[in-house]
């Protein structure tokens, strides 16, 4: 029985990682290693002002006094810090005033991920901003948000020209206190994403952040802020992707959202960062920090992610509910495979009387792979009448993989309710069985039964990404049942 | 259509078919009778291809093809439909996507395009009239939480659908009141044609009162120990399996000593 099911995990092993091709981009590095003096560098290259390098000396030097996290359920080689490259930029001619003047090599990349930097090209308008190695590359539908009063372009551009605004809000959701990678996040980040929705604003279009480490032996530290003021809606997507190599690679983000009264944020990532070959060999390892705050009354923040890629996964989408009625969600798919590692979930922190919050973790273990949940509902003193509910399944496929729950629950309220489901389930062999003997392939098979698994946090994907993220689903977990 | 030679197959070292020899000819209905344990569902499932049994000796072939070398998927392609015993539950994936995919992928394979999903709500309702199928079925989980009977119905209402050439119906009569068995049977008789073929394994004679058997086996121990016409079920029905027991039992010692 399980023989079968070993000789197609075994199969499984053998898929080739779509992304994997690295590109010939003309790429200005600055050496390997990390002191003060590298910290000042990245600030001069970006040309920032003062406030900026102090944020970061003052993280950089915090950190040094920190020690990387004793890990729970994950299993993560000593990391140099000294053997990194902290800065990678496409060369760039000054500053892109149109699209012809962009490397052909790096527009080539990007098409070929399926990510057209080219406005005119683009789906059913989804504004992108496209990060490469350090360096965002390209922000398109800038004009047409800007009529609007939204910003979003990259955040050294923020730095330069909003400055104002980064001060304000930089850091005072995931402070540089906050742990060991949001840390070093802040002392050395070098691009990402920045978007403002000003008072009242529905945003008319998803806004979209492309991730794509392509140089060696670099790092990717790439820093979001996302602020909807009073009643502003926005709906923000963000997918990554690196090139098949042999080492591993860092990628350590920090994300920081601010939902202000009665504003709304959708967060959503389709995360297919390199997972490492079969042998567990290379990879990204992906330590974010992703954390937003419902600030104002009636505030709304919802994460939703499909994890599929990295060879090791930490992160914890998190809501602090402070405001009063907020709302906080968590939907999330996780899939490892392999020798993937992944260790993910939320933290919902009640502070706002009559605040709710609801988590809906799938996890999907197969070949030798360990899926972890960890979640921590904490309900604050005077958070009177909160709610939560928490739904964590796990599937596995196959016998060698494994599936944690670690669900933590602190309420200080009496008046709160919080309710935790949890079920464990494998896709069984005669289910499988019945599928072949209706003329469906065992692939297909898998496929269905995924898809039904997964529904309720692929539903709340926009469109386009839904079916992009039932592909990557698919592909991911080819052929790993029998 | 069918050809059985020799079958010999074991399921963790222990030989459950000894030898079955069985031809199926388009337009027939073969019933499959016997005792608890004697092999009956082994012997669909392998027909099937479910992979857990070792195939000691025999040949299987089914419409010119080796079937034993065809993977499940493909048997199924190729128009052999089993009605399962107890037919598995799949929480989550909803019986429209099931049935759809499964459709569709006979279509793929006979070479036609799939179905619009307006054709495909079509032909649902068509063949759920045959067997008078509760409509909410196909909005649920496959088999998820369907009664006993819902399950036995929810097998004909799939071989409706994938108009197999050889239905092999396991015990589908088990369990269901004189109503479902009646509705059961009126779906395989409409479905029945001088081209496709069925296989009953039953234990019932009564199943046979509604489709008239051109043959019946008496399966006992992993052999075909008699074959008779529809007199034979009758004859069981009657006397139990006891003397068939027996006489097989004599017979194979008898054979035995002679080696
Ligand atoms: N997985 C298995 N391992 C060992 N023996 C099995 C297994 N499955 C079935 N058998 C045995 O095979 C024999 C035939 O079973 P089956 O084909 O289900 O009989 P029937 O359908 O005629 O009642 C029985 O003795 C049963 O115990
Ligand atoms: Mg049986």
């Amino acid at each position: 029985m399980s023989d079968l099911q070993d000789d197609i995990l075994n199969e499984v092993t053998s898929r080739e990682y779509k992304y994997g091709f690295v590109s010939d981009i003309d790429t200005e590095t600055i050496p390997k290693g990390l002191n003060e003096d590298v910290v000042r560098l990245i600030s001069k290259k970006k040309n920032e002002p003062e406030f900026m390098l102090e944020f970061r000396l003052k993280a950089f030097r915090h950190w040094q006094n920190m020690k990387a996290p004793k890990w729970a359920h994950l299993q993560i080689p000593e990391i140099d810090y000294q053997d990194i490259i902290y800065y990678a930029a496409p060369r760039l001619q000054a500053k892109y005033a149109s699209l012809d003047e962009i490397d052909p090599e790096l527009k080539a990349t990007f098409d070929k991920l399926g990510i057209p930097l080219d406005e005119q090209k683009h789906l059913s308008g989804v504004a992108v901003d496209a990060v490469i190695d350090s360096i965002s590359v390209k922000t398109t539908f800038k004009e047409t948000l800007a009529e609007l009063g939204i910003i979003f372009c990259s955040m050294s551009e923020a730095v330069q020209e909003y400055p104002d605004l980064v001060k304000k809000y930089l850091g005072t959701v995931v402070p540089y206190t906050d742990n060991y990678f949001a840390a070093l996040n802040s002392a050395v980040f070098s691009d990402g994403s920045f978007c403002y929705i000003p008072k009242g604003v529905r945003c008319p279009m998803e806004l979209s952040t492309y991730f794509r480490i392509n140089a060696a032996n670099s790092g990717q530290f790439e820093r979001t802020l996302l602020i909807a003021d009073d009643e502003a809606y926005v709906s923000y997507l963000e997918g990554c992707t690196a090139p098949m190599r042999d080492e591993n690679q860092l990628h350590a983000a920090v994300v920081e959202l601010i939902a202000l009264e009665r504003a709304e944020i959708k967060y959503s990532t389709v995360q297919n960062w390199y997972p490492g070959d079969k042998n567990g060999k290379g990879g990204i390892f992906n330590f974010v920090t992703k954390r937003g705050i419902c600030k104002g009354n009636y505030s709304k923040i919802s994460w939703t992610q499909v994890e599929t890629g990295s060879a090791i996964t930490w992160k914890y989408p998190s809501c602090i509910l402070r405001g009063d009625n907020s709302v906080g969600e968590f939907y999330s798919v996780a899939v490892t495979n392999n020798h993937q590692q992944a260790d993910t979930g939320t933290k919902m922190t009640h502070i706002g009387k009559n605040s709710r919050s609801r988590i809906v973790s799938k996890g999907i273990s197969a070949g030798k792979s360990n899926n972890s949940y960890r979640g921590l509902v904490k309900v604050m003193k005077n958070a009177e009448n909160s709610r939560n509910f928490s739904q964590c399944d796990s599937l596995l496929l196959g016998s060698k993989c494994g599936a944690h729950t670690f669900p933590y629950i602190e309420v200080e309220n009496k008046s709160s309710m919080i309710e935790h489901e949890a079920t464990t389930s494998k896709i069984g062999e005669d289910q499988i069985f019945y599928c072949n003997q209706r003329g469906i392939s065992t692939e297909d098979a898998v496929g269905l039964i995924v898809n039904g698994y997964v529904r309720e946090v692929i539903n709340q994907l926009p469109m386009e990404f839904a079916v992009e993220a039932q592909k990557l689903l698919q592909i991911s977990l080819e052929g790993s049942v029998g | 259509m069918l050809k059985i030679k020799n079958l010999r197959t074991a399921i963790n070292g222990k030989e459950i078919l000894k030898g079955i020899d069985l031809e199926v000819k388009p337009g027939e209905v073969h019933a499959i009778m016997g005792p608890n344990g004697s092999g009956k569902s082994t012997l669909a499932s392998v027909l099937a291809g479910r992979d857990i049994y070792d195939i000691l000796e025999g040949k299987v072939s089914f419409e010119g093809d080796d079937l034993l070398e065809l993977a499940p998927e493909d048997r199924a392609r190729k128009g052999i439909f089993l009605g399962f015993q107890y037919p598995i539950e799949i929480p989550g994936v909803s019986m429209a996507s099931f049935l759809k995919t499964a459709v569709n992928e006979h279509r793929k394979f006979k070479g036609l395009a799939p179905l619009s999903a307006s054709d495909f709500l079509k032909l649902m309702r068509e063949k759920k009239e045959l067997v008078e199928i509760d409509s909410n079925l196909t909005n649920r989980s496959v088999n998820e939480g369907f009664s006993g009977g819902e399950k036995k119905k929810n097998e004909i209402f799939q071989m409706a659908l994938l108009e197999p050439r050889l239905s092999i119906l396991d015990e589908t009569d088990s369990g269901l009141d004189i109503d479902a068995l009646r509705i059961v049977a009126n779906g395989v008789n409409k479905l029945k044609n001088k081209d496709n073929a069925t296989i009953l394994i039953t234990h019932y004679q009564r199943l046979l009162d509604y489709i008239v058997p051109d043959f019946v086996h008496v399966l006992y121990n992993g052999r075909i120990v008699k074959t008779g016409t529809k007199e034979l079920a009758l004859e069981l029905e009657e006397k139990g399996y006891d003397w068939i027991k027996k006489e097989a039992d004599m017979k194979l010692n008898g054979e035995e000593v002679k080696i």
